[in-house]
């Protein structure tokens, strides 16, 4: 098992998720049940090569593929493939598939381009806590890019429905109470996930640096999302804010998130930075 | 060769008043079918009623009949040729296929693309196939009227849009909640729209009804009938927190529901999604609460937009079921152009010279010292098997004996040898 199959296999990958991309939008405009079906079909056959990719690359060197930016982006897009594929199975919200796939393939296609940079071992960065982190951290954004992407819907449905000009989402989307419902679900999970991998960073923080907390501007900023989250979640429960307000808050929260993986580490710096070089 | 006519009147061509008269109960088409079935000279026929239609679809035998298929609805019916004469039409050939096309594929209903009328004659064609009264080219005939509807079903909007106010209210209650069937109603008024409205909200079957009307007798009733439960209309402000969708139809001069209202409301309510119908005119309900969030509220006229857009929407989908329908028309000619007896035996002769040259063919190549004598001999020998085989099959064909259905033989004979004709498939 060579880097070179991996590159091939995570290739093969991107144009999966490219394919499955376009089913859905064939869906959008031409809503026949095959081509949604074709399209999860592809998504998940994407989400299978791209387990392969990440298990080739280990295996080739003994390194998981979260060394620098490219491979912690293609990360990202594995975890919103998996959690993608757990919510569809859930809900069966057919058209969530559009959201999900451009975005996978978005950032497939970040992956591609940005160059994969040399990497070298780096003692720190293993062990359990480390893993938890970055798995329950990856999940947990990739559950709140889908509350993300519902949040899209929901606003895009309530507009038509409020200005009582149904247009060409009316048929498409489903009701407003499935689709927040939807999005209250991907939020709780991704929050939980959030929360618990925001717990373990810490505990491996102690175990390798001797603290819990370091001030690093990744942290500061990852703790500000959680609570922006946290809030919204509070809101939520005690002050009736479903409905529009909640999903412009997942919309918000998202672009904190990104910010929060892609901005901080290119902007500020930190101890997080060698994942995103 | 056989005749496809259809006679008959519709919504367009007649009022109601003569459509009554001339409807068909199941009985007196069973009567009908039997009655044609006996006649020589009609040797197919279907018989369609419906409230909007009474047509009659059928294959003569010789000439086209018309005048025994009036007489009888005359007779039968007890009216006077000269009282519906002039409302009937009479489609022939192509014109009927099509016709019968358009009908199931329902652009020629009242309300175009409603989606009864596709039931309502498969049932005709199921009673006539029971009564043994269709044959080959009306079964034929009807099971591509059946796939053609469904193509356009399928595939143009047709029956996509809601195009009356209360579907179009159900429908964007069901954009709004995900399952109606755990949602309450409330009724503003025990008024006939507000009655029509529920039944259609029934359909769907909500959780709950409760009716508040100022005639606190007139509630009673109309719970009774809904299985609701009746309150005072001044509890209305109170029930709004049990309540997800409030219909209001009252005589009311002044607004019954304010926005301060409904935001009071909200509160207990946990901010839970109400959608309002205000049915009434003038309103009932101030269009101001429609700026609450997770409120709606949906006034006649906005229902009536919809409606109209929807009607226009479907107008052009109609362009596009007429094009698949003009498609089918064309196959079915051909098909029936196939059933004719020349060219089914000119078929018959090439596909039995063509196995006999093949075989002939792979059998001499093999034996090569025959002399030519011995091959020409072997030649005619096999040509003349294949031309006896098929010798008296194209003499009873030519003559079958039964002028009821040659069609049937033909469409036997396509079967048996595994014939195509252009057309055909």
């Amino acid at each position: 098992m060579s880097l070179q199959t991996a590159d091939m296999v995570l290739k093969i990958t991107t144009l999966l998720y490219f394919m499955s991309m376009a089913g859905y939008v064939f869906f959008l405009f031409n809503q026949k049940p095959l081509y949604q079906k074709t399209a999860l079909y592809l998504v998940t056959t994407a989400v299978v090569s791209h387990f392969i990719y990440i298990l080739i690359y280990t295996m080739a060197t003994k390194l998981v593929p979260i060394q620098n930016l490219s491979q912690s982006l293609s990360l990202a897009a594995f975890a919103l493939g998996c959690m993608f594929l757990f919510f569809q199975y859930k809900f069966d919200l057919k058209i969530l598939g559009v959201f999900a796939s451009a975005l996978l393939f978005v950032i497939m296609f970040a992956v591609l381009i940005i160059p994969d940079t040399a990497v070298e071992k780096n003692a720190v960065l293993k062990g359990f806590w480390l893993y938890s982190h970055i798995i329950l951290v990856f999940t947990g954004e990739a559950a709140l890019a889908l509350a993300c992407g519902a949040g899209i819907l929901y606003l895009l449905q309530e507009k038509g429905i409020k200005s009582k000009s149904p247009g060409f989402f009316f048929k498409r989307l489903p009701s407003l109470d499935l689709l927040d419902n939807v999005g209250y679900t991907c939020l709780t999970t991704g929050f939980s996930l959030l929360t618990i991998g925001l717990v373990t960073g810490f505990i491996y923080a102690k175990a390798v640096w001797g603290r819990f907390w370091d001030w690093d501007p990744k942290e500061v900023f990852s703790v500000g999302t959680w609570l922006v989250y946290a809030a919204l979640l509070h809101l939520r429960l005690y002050s009736g804010w479903q409905g529009r307000k909640s999903a412009i808050m997942t919309i918000i929260g998202f672009f904190i998130i990104i910010f929060t993986f892609l901005g901080v580490n290119m902007l500020i710096g930190g101890h997080h930075q060698v994942f995103t070089k | 060769m056989s005749k496809i006519i259809l006679i008959g009147v519709n919504h367009k061509t007649a009022p109601v008043e003569l459509r009554e008269k001339l409807s068909f109960s199941s009985e007196e088409t069973l009567a009908a079918l039997d009655f044609f079935k006996k006649d020589k000279d009609i040797k197919e026929s279907i018989v369609f009623s419906t409230c909007n239609r009474t047509e009659v679809l059928y294959v003569p035998g010789m000439g086209e009949q018309l005048d025994k298929i009036i007489g009888y609805i005359s007779r039968h019916k007890k009216i006077e040729i000269s009282e519906f004469k002039s409302s009937l039409y009479i489609y022939r050939e192509d014109e009927a296929i099509q016709h019968m096309f358009r009908v199931a594929s329902s652009l020629d209903s009242m309300v175009v693309g409603e989606p009864q009328i596709l039931g309502q004659i498969k049932k005709a064609y199921r009673v006539a196939v029971e009564n043994n009264s269709s044959g080959v080219l009306l079964n034929r005939l009807m099971h591509k009227t059946f796939n053609i509807a469904k193509k356009v079903r399928k595939e143009t909007g047709i029956g996509d849009n809601a195009v009356s106010i209360s579907y179009a209210a159900v429908e964007l209650a069901n954009k709004i909640f995900s399952d109606l069937s755990r949602k309450s109603v409330m009724l503003l008024g025990a008024g006939e729209m507000a009655e029509l409205a529920v039944e259609h909200l029934i359909s769907n079957k909500v959780e709950h009804i409760i009716v508040a009307n100022r005639t606190f007798k007139n509630a009673i009733e109309l719970a009774r009938k809904f299985n609701g439960q009746a309150v005072k209309f001044e509890e209305r402000e109170d029930a709004l927190k049990d309540v997800d969708i409030i219909i209001s139809s009252t005589g009311a001069k002044d607004y019954v529901l304010d926005r301060a209202i409904v935001k009071k409301a909200m509160k207990k309510r946990h901010h839970n999604t109400l959608f309002f119908i205000d049915i009434a005119v003038p309103r009932d309900i101030d269009p101001e609460i429609n700026t609450i969030s997770n409120a709606y509220v949906y006034d006649i006229d906005d229902l009536k937009n919809i409606v109209e857009s929807n009607i226009e929407q479907r107008g052009k989908e109609t362009v596009k079921a007429e094009r698949y329908i003009e498609e089918a028309v064309v196959k079915f000619r051909k098909w029936l152009d196939s059933l004719a007896i020349v060219p089914t035996i000119k078929a018959l002769n090439e596909k039995m010279s063509s196995i006999v040259e093949i075989e002939y063919e792979k059998t001499i190549s093999h034996l090569k010292h025959l002399s030519s004598e011995d091959i020409e001999a072997i030649r005619r020998m096999t040509r003349a098997i294949a031309s006896r085989t098929i010798h008296d099959p194209i003499l009873f064909l030519r003559n079958t004996g039964d002028h009821r259905d040659d069609s049937l033989y033909l469409d036997v004979t396509h079967q048996l040898f595994n014939i195509d004709l252009p057309g055909e498939k």
